[in-house]
C-alpha cells in the first residue's frame, strides 16, 4: 500500500487555479509529517497542457498524470470524475487534495461516490495521525464547531480545501516525471450535459483573494450611499471590498462573489477592515485568521469584536464618510 | 409534458442562531438545545424553482427528506409552499450517516418512487455545508448532475439550458433529462406561504417510509455505511484580545490609517488638513 498524495491540478481556460498550487505545497507539508511518506503526485485534465505542466512541476509535483484531450477543454463532471476513477483504481493513492472551488466541490464528492470513499469537505486545517491517516478538520454551524474527519478504512482519503485558507504556495523544484493518460475508455462515458462556454466577469481592482487590505461592510452600513465610501476607500488604498449576507440581499454589494463566510469565500488579508458587521459565525469562519483585525460596530456587544484586536465603538455613517475623506486627501 | 420532480430538503437547527451552539466539554457533543428547527434556507429555493417549473409544464412536485420522524412538521412549510406530497424516510438505521450514506438512501427513496425526471437540491445546508449530497445523490441515481446552478430554462425533456456560477464567472450548459441540480440562492426568491397554503398542507399526502420499506444494501447506510467518520470535536481557537475602544470618530480614523500605515499603506498626512476637535458638526 502507497502513501502517495495526490493533488487534483484544476485548470480553467489554461490557467492554473493558485488553490492547486496552495495544494501541491501543502501535500510536501503532509509528506514531512509521515512516518513512511510517499509522492507527491498531481493529475491535470483539459485541453492543450503542455505549457501548464512546467508550472506543476516547479511547485513539486514528483509525477503528473497529464489527461489532455480536446473534449476535456472544459469541465464535464461526468468525464473529469470518469478519468480521476480510472487512475485511482490503478494506482490506490492515499490521499486527495481537491481544491474547493465551484467546479472542485463537485468533482471532489463525484468521485468519491465512483470509488466509495470519504470527503472531507472545505478543510480549515489537514494534519497526519501517528499512523500515517489523513485527519481534516471541517467547520459546521457555519465555524462554530470544528471537527475532526477521518477516513479510516476507504482509500483515497479525500478533501477539499477552498483558497486562502493554506499558506501562499511556494515552489520547491521537482523533476516531475510525466504520464499521458489513456483516454480510449472517454468514448464509454455517458452524459446528459455539455458544457458550453464559460463567461468571465472581470472583477474592478484588486481580487478579493489576493488583496492584502480587505474592506468589508455588513448590514450596519446601512445604505447604497453609505456603500460607496467602502468602494472609494478601496480603491484608494488599493484594497478589496467584501461583505456579509444582507448587503447582497440588499443589492449594495456587487454580489455573491465577494461575500465572505462558510458559504462565501475565505480570507487572510494582512488587514481586515469590518464595518457595520455583526459577527455572525458564517462570516467569521471566513476572515478570523486575518492578520489584524479591526471592527466598527455601533452595538458594544456585537459578536465580531470578540475576533477583532481592537473592536471600535461607532457610528458607521459617521467614520466612513471621514475615513474616506483621509485616504483621498 | 409532465414532470415528476423531486426537491431533497432537510430540516437543520435555523442558522441565524448558530452563535449559540456550544460544546459541552465533558460529552463532546454539540448543544444547541431552545435553537428551533427551519427548512434549510437554501433548499427553499430548490422547491421555487421546482414550483416553476410545474407551473410551465405541469407535473408533480415531490419532497424528499432522510430525518429524524419529528421532522414532519418542519416539512410542511415546503407543503405550504405549493409542493404535491413528502416523502420522510426515517430510521435509527440511519443515523450518523455522512453524505455518501444519506445520499444512497435518499436515491432509493427516488427510485422506489419511479419515474423520475428531475431532483433539484440546495447546493448546501446551513449546518453541515458540505455541498456534497447532490453530486452524489446524481452518482447514485445515475443521472447527470450539476451543482451551483443560478439559471435553469427547462424548454422540453432533452433541451435544458443550464448556467452554474464559477470563480469570476460562468459556465453555461446544455442538458437533457433526467438530472440532479443544486440550485444556488441567487435562482430565484422563494414565495412565501399563505395561510391557505398551510391549511392546504395538512391534508397533502406524507409518507413515511423506513429501512424495511426501501431496497438497501446495509452496508451502505447510516454511521456503518459511512467512510468518513467523525473524530473530536472543539471550538475554534479566536485568538485576539479584543480591546473595545469608545473613541471618537477622529480617533478612530486616525486609528485606521495608523494601522494601514504600518502595513505599507502610504496616506499623506491626514491631520494636517483635519485637525481633531474643529469640525463642526
Amino acid at each position: 500500500m502507497n502513501k502517495d498524495i495526490w493533488v487534483y491540478v484544476e485548470q480553467i481556460e489554461g490557467k492554473i487555479t493558485n488553490v492547486s498550487l496552495e495544494l501541491l505545497s501543502e501535500a510536501h507539508r503532509l509528506k514531512t509529517k509521515m512516518q513512511r511518506p510517499g509522492q507527491v503526485v498531481a493529475v491535470i485534465i483539459g485541453s492543450q497542457l503542455e505549457e501548464l505542466i512546467s508550472t506543476v512541476q516547479e511547485y513539486g509535483a514528483q509525477k503528473i498524470y497529464v489527461a489532455d484531450d480536446k473534449s476535456l477543454k472544459l469541465y464535464e463532471p461526468q468525464y473529469y470524475a470518469a478519468i480521476l476513477k480510472k487512475l485511482i483504481k490503478e494506482n490506490d493513492p492515499h490521499i486527495l487534495l481537491v481544491g474547493a472551488s465551484a467546479l472542485g466541490s463537485q468533482l471532489a464528492p463525484t468521485v468519491a461516490a465512483k470509488v466509495k470513499t470519504g470527503v472531507a469537505a472545505h478543510c480549515v486545517e489537514l494534519k497526519i495521525s501517528e499512523n500515517d491517516q489523513l485527519v481534516a478538520v471541517v467547520p459546521a454551524f457555519g465555524g462554530k464547531v470544528l471537527g475532526d474527519i477521518l477516513c479510516p478504512k476507504n482509500r483515497p482519503q479525500i478533501a477539499s480545501i477552498k483558497q486562502g485558507i493554506l499558506d501562499k504556495p511556494v515552489k520547491i523544484e521537482a523533476v516531475g516525471e510525466v504520464i499521458k493518460v489513456d483516454l480510449s475508455f472517454l468514448t464509454q462515458v455517458k452524459t446528459n450535459l455539455k458544457p458550453l462556454k464559460i463567461c468571465r466577469e472581470e472583477p474592478k481592482g484588486v481580487p478579493l483573494e489576493e488583496a492584502e487590505i480587505v474592506i468589508c461592510g455588513g448590514w450596519g452600513v446601512g445604505d447604497q450611499d453609505t456603500w460607496h465610501y467602502l468602494e472609494k476607500i478601496a480603491e484608494k488604498i488599493g484594497g478589496a471590498v467584501a461583505c456579509t449576507r444582507p448587503p447582497v440581499d440588499e443589492g449594495w454589494a456587487p454580489g455573491e462573489h465577494v461575500m465572505i463566510g462558510t458559504s462565501g469565500k475565505s480570507v487572510r488579508p494582512k488587514l481586515y477592515l469590518g464595518f457595520g458587521i455583526s459577527g455572525a459565525t458564517h462570516h467569521i469562519c471566513g476572515m478570523k485568521d486575518s492578520g489584524l483585525i479591526i471592527s466598527i460596530n455601533r452595538d458594544e456587544n456585537a459578536e465580531i469584536f470578540k475576533v477583532s484586536d481592537y473592536g471600535i465603538i461607532g457610528d458607521i455613517k459617521q467614520v466612513l464618510p471621514l475615513l474616506a475623506e483621509a485616504v483621498t486627501k | 409534458m409532465g414532470l415528476n420532480i423531486v426537491v431533497c430538503v432537510k430540516p437543520i437547527p435555523d442558522p441565524k442562531y448558530y452563535n449559540e451552539i456550544t460544546i459541552d466539554p465533558v460529552t463532546k457533543t454539540v448543544k444547541r438545545q431552545g435553537i428551533p428547527t427551519i427548512i434549510n434556507p437554501i433548499d427553499k429555493h430548490a422547491i421555487e424553482k421546482a414550483l416553476k417549473i410545474k407551473e410551465q409544464h405541469g407535473g408533480k412536485v415531490i419532497l424528499m427528506s432522510m430525518a429524524p420522524p419529528d421532522a414532519q412538521e418542519t416539512l410542511l412549510e415546503g407543503l405550504a409552499m405549493g409542493a404535491d406530497e413528502t416523502y420522510l424516510l426515517s430510521d435509527r438505521k440511519f443515523a450518523g450517516a455522512d453524505t455518501l450514506a444519506t445520499s444512497y438512501v435518499l436515491a432509493r427513496g427516488i427510485q422506489k418512487i419511479g419515474e423520475i425526471d428531475l431532483v433539484l437540491t440546495g447546493t448546501e445546508s446551513g449546518d453541515g455545508a458540505t455541498a456534497q449530497v447532490s453530486s452524489q445523490l446524481g452518482e447514485w441515481l445515475g443521472f447527470s448532475h450539476l451543482w451551483g446552478v443560478v439559471n435553469c430554462e427547462v424548454k422540453s425533456q432533452d433541451d435544458i439550458y443550464l448556467k452554474t456560477k464559477i470563480e469570476n464567472g460562468y459556465m453555461e450548459w446544455s442538458g437533457k433529462l433526467p438530472m440532479v441540480f443544486a440550485v444556488s440562492r441567487e435562482i430565484n426568491t422563494p414565495r412565501y406561504t399563505s395561510i391557505m397554503g398551510v391549511m392546504k398542507a395538512k391534508k397533502k399526502p406524507f409518507t413515511i417510509w423506513s429501512f424495511q420499506d426501501l431496497d438497501l444494501d446495509e452496508v451502505y447506510v447510516g454511521l456503518k455505511g459511512s467512510p468518513t467518520q467523525p473524530g473530536d470535536i472543539f471550538s475554534p481557537d479566536m485568538g485576539r484580545k479584543g480591546e473595545i475602544l469608545k473613541i471618537s470618530k477622529e480617533e478612530a480614523v486616525e486609528l485606521i490609517i495608523e494601522k494601514l500605515r504600518a502595513n505599507g499603506i502610504n496616506i499623506e498626512s491626514f491631520f494636517s488638513g483635519c485637525v481633531r476637535g474643529e469640525r463642526n458638526e
